[in-house]
């Protein structure tokens, strides 16, 4: 029962713990010599790294906005789980928590989706994905599988 | 004596401090005004000098635009800003600033604004940014913004309206509970035909 616990509260973390770099660290697309993120475009020159901030499209803001509410819900989840693990009657199912972290996967889809269908205008041919864009895309299932196993989950004494 | 010390102290408490903006943003044919303006701890002299240089973008040369010294404002008359270059700046107010008019996207580039106040001229000019777009973009954060907070919002608004619900079911059946027990009833509020 506690192992039970324990695996879908790590489960949970290992999830929001990538949403988390994938936001911050936000390698999205990098060459060799740019790497271009949600927040800075950065290019090497002979000076050195030179930063400017992103360009000020709405899809990027939009990709920014979905990434930070899927933290901001995967957060909500989290607390509300510890929430209802103390205030849930026996055979209760962890409804609320459940939808919290379905929606937070569903955002980190939104985004990833978008990202991936807008990015076309602004990078180039030349340039891959970066580890953020895939964590983004791996955040996505174990957020989902996370969700759909609190909905499933009852609450035993 | 005075020591090194003593020396680099007086040296900063007299430095000048000038302030521009960091970055300008404007649309083709409109006009926009560069300010300029510095700190100093001496009075203003009346020697005080402003001048502004400029460096289009992409290019490493920069050229004056812009000089006031000795009371007497001198603006550009054959360069790029002739014609189009008016000071509006009061210099006893220690205000350098210059209004640029009927913008076009080869005035993209970087103003540079240096100021001195004698015998104060020690100082580092500062340079602002011009950017010229055919329609102004939407700022950086705004629509990030914007959809966290609807979300958010709906999200507290469903909440709410979720105990608003669960409350007034609650009422409603602690009302008709009340009212099928005869002895609880209040004979004002139990009048048949009245719901």
């Amino acid at each position: 029962m506690l192992l039970l616990l324990l695996g879908i509260i790590s489960l949970h973390v290992a999830a929001l713990v990538l949403l988390f770099v994938s936001t911050i660290v936000s390698v999205w697309t990098t060459s060799e010599t740019t790497t271009s993120d949600l927040w800075i475009n950065c290019t090497l020159t002979n000076g050195g790294y030179q930063c400017e901030p992103a360009s000020t499209g709405v899809w990027i803001q939009a990709v920014q906005a979905l990434m930070i509410l899927s933290i901001i819900f995967s957060f909500l989840s989290l607390f509300l789980f510890f929430c209802q693990l103390f205030t849930l009657q026996k055979g209760g199912r962890f409804f609320l928590t459940g939808t919290f972290q379905i929606l937070a996967s569903l955002f980190v889809m939104s985004g990833a989706i978008i990202y991936t269908v807008m990015s076309s205008g602004w990078i180039q041919k030349t340039d891959s994905f970066g580890f953020s864009y895939i964590l983004a895309w791996v955040a996505f299932p174990l957020a989902l599988i996370s969700g759909l196993i609190y909905v499933i989950l009852r609450k035993r004494e | 004596m005075l020591t090194l010390a003593d020396l680099t102290a007086l040296n900063q408490s007299q430095a000048i401090v000038i302030y521009t903006g960091w970055e300008r943003h404007a649309l083709v044919g409109s006009d926009i005004r560069l300010s300029c303006s510095f700190f100093s701890w001496r009075w203003t002299s009346e020697d005080v000098t402003f001048s502004w240089t400029y460096r289009p973008d992409g290019s490493r040369d920069s050229i004056s635009i812009f000089h006031y010294t000795g009371g007497v404002p001198y603006v550009d008359n054959k360069g790029p800003f002739r014609d189009r270059l008016e000071f509006v700046g009061n210099p006893g107010r220690r205000d350098g600033s210059i209004l640029l008019k009927n913008l076009d996207f080869s005035d993209n580039g970087t103003f540079t604004c240096d100021a001195k106040n004698p015998p104060d001229i020690v100082g580092r000019p500062s340079s602002v940014r011009l950017l010229v777009f055919e329609k102004v973009p939407i700022q950086a954060g705004v629509i990030t913004g914007a959809i966290i907070g609807v979300v958010l919002g709906l999200l507290v608004l469903i909440v709410a309206i979720y105990y608003l619900m669960r409350f007034l079911v609650a009422r409603r059946v602690f009302n008709l509970s009340v009212r099928s027990v005869p002895g609880l009833c209040p004979a004002a509020l139990c009048q048949p035909g009245l719901q």
